[in-house]
């Protein structure tokens, strides 16, 4: 895949554990999609994040060479760019608490923001902070801002929200520093669902402008 | 059976939903996973069944039909209408009897299994409850009825565990991010006496001692914890994760708790002091203590 080191750096995590170092987020995601596929036995979990990914395995039931030949090989994969994914689409209504405080960092007009934040697709980078929350890579550089110098104590379930190179979606009621700039009906966490979480590791995302 | 006082704090705990962690959902489960295991055992359940853990004890709970039960775990007297029970001991229980458990002498969780399991529904595979995440049952409130699984296998008699030490050592692993520390901070982490602040839950167990100062100062992107991860914040005081740990953290993993020994983490209590040893053998990935 573009990018990837030729050497993964790995680094020990316990008895049990192996984390990979890369380099950016798209790295990440390339790795993430590259592991999979297959898994050795004995491996409990693959959970990328912003410039790592871990590997949990039970050590009595597969070694740490093994999944460090594993990475290895999954690392030196070409990139599987026309594997077909579907895009969800997320309406939302752009209403957001700091949607004009995004335009006012951006020094864009609130449509604009809009304009741009619906324009992308985005990828599911890492799913962190809450169960199902979706860190999604692709925000247009336009629209980096800094998270909230003060965090809410709460953020409602579907806002919409945006902080340094991620966008996302609150799946639930929860403290959050990101700046809110709309939000969605759509359901991003079910627990009567298989998988729970909508937007996984590797999911395409659109956002869409509702109306109305 | 049916929870008259749930004591200090009471959850349903079994070994976790392993495998959601690329979904922001931890794996959660019994902090002291050898003690539910033994219980477990005990009364003939499967591993897998789910058990309450007590911190602190001091549970009461009326039985609704006849029960085999045993505790494991940090050891507290317990008394079925009065009559003493024993640690680690299948014990027989009548319909309409009252289990009353006293708090811990050493240690702080302590197991209640019961044949058949809590058969609580589970929530992704498990019925842990993630104190962190808000997942699976509530935590046990007074007057909370829990129903009870079918006997499945036999009744076992078993040597009592070893006592819990008053000031045990853990054996960690260095790294990941040893290499965010001055040279010294390793050292000082295993030569160190940690004591145990009142800042300890199912999330983590916050230590005080000397600080362990870090060479890098960059903000760390978030990567992935696992349990028994020694996470160092700013402050420089140590953070040992628990069963319901963050699945992501932003500060630097000094070292890891080896997994046969995080079950001894879960049995901290505040005040409590400990140590850590580097595992043997352990060269690190990044710093090599045993010299060229």
């Amino acid at each position: 895949m573009a990018g990837m080191a030729r050497e993964l750096r790995l680094r020990r995590v316990g008895d049990g554990g192996l984390l990979v170092e890369l380099d950016s987020l798209e790295q990440v995601i390339g790795l993430t999609r590259a592991l999979a596929d297959a898994r050795p036995g004995g491996v409990i979990d693959v959970i990328p994040a912003a410039r790592t990914l871990l590997v949990r395995f039970e050590p009595e039931e597969v070694s740490r060479t093994m999944v460090g030949q594993w990475l290895s090989t999954a690392s030196r994969q070409d990139a599987d760019d026309d594997r077909v994914s579907d895009t969800v689409e997320v309406p939302v209504r752009y209403d957001g608490a700091d949607l004009a405080e995004v335009a006012r960092l951006t020094g864009l007009t609130a449509p604009q923001v809009v304009g741009l934040h619906s324009g992308a697709i985005y990828t599911v980078a890492f799913c962190g902070f809450s169960p199902g929350f979706a860190y999604l890579s692709g925000s247009p550089a336009a629209l980096r801002v800094p998270r909230r110098s003060s965090p809410r104590t709460k953020v409602p379930a579907g806002a919409v929200a945006l902080a340094g190179e991620f966008t996302g979606v609150y799946p639930r009621e929860s403290p959050g520093g990101w700046q809110l700039i709309g939000h969605t009906d759509l359901v991003t966490f079910d627990l009567e669902k298989n998988p729970p979480a909508l937007l996984t590791p590797g999911t395409l995302v659109r956002f869409i402008e509702a109306t109305g | 059976m049916t929870v008259i006082s749930p004591g200090p704090l009471s959850t349903v705990q079994d070994l976790g939903r392993p495998g959601f962690g690329y979904l922001g959902v931890g794996r959660s489960g019994a902090a002291d996973r050898r003690s539910l295991r033994l219980a477990n055992h005990i009364v003939g359940n499967d591993k897998s069944a789910a058990a309450i853990e007590m911190t602190l004890g001091r549970l009461r709970a009326r039985f609704e039909r006849d029960a085999v039960l045993a505790l494991s775990g940090a050891p507290c007297e317990f008394r079925i209408d009065g009559a003493p029970g024993r640690m680690n001991t299948a014990t027989k229980l009548l319909a309409g009897q009252e289990l009353r458990v006293g708090a811990p002498s050493t240690g702080l969780r302590t197991y209640l299994a019961v044949q058949g399991g809590i058969d609580v529904p589970p929530v992704l595979g498990s019925r842990a409850t993630d104190t962190l995440a808000h997942l699976g049952p509530q935590k046990l409130s007074a007057g909370m009825v829990l129903p009870l699984g079918l006997a499945t296998g036999p009744t076992s008699e078993v040597d009592p565990p070893a006592d819990l030490e008053a000031e045990p050592v853990l054996t960690v692993i260095a790294g990941p991010r040893d290499d965010w520390f001055t040279p010294g901070a390793l050292l000082t982490l295993c030569a160190a006496t940690w004591s145990v602040t009142v800042d300890a839950d199912r999330i983590g167990v916050r230590l005080a001692g000397p600080v362990l100062s870090r060479s890098r100062t960059a903000e760390l992107p978030s990567e992935p914890m696992v349990t028994g991860a020694v996470q160092v914040p700013p402050s420089g005081q140590p953070i040992i994760f628990l069963a319901d740990h963050p699945v992501t953290g932003g500060y630097p993993v000094v070292a890891v708790i080896t997994g046969a020994d995080t079950d001894l983490a879960g049995q901290l209590r505040p005040g409590q002091h400990l140590r850590f040893r580097l595992s043997p053998g352990d060269s690190g990935d990044a710093l090599d203590l045993r010299g060229p």
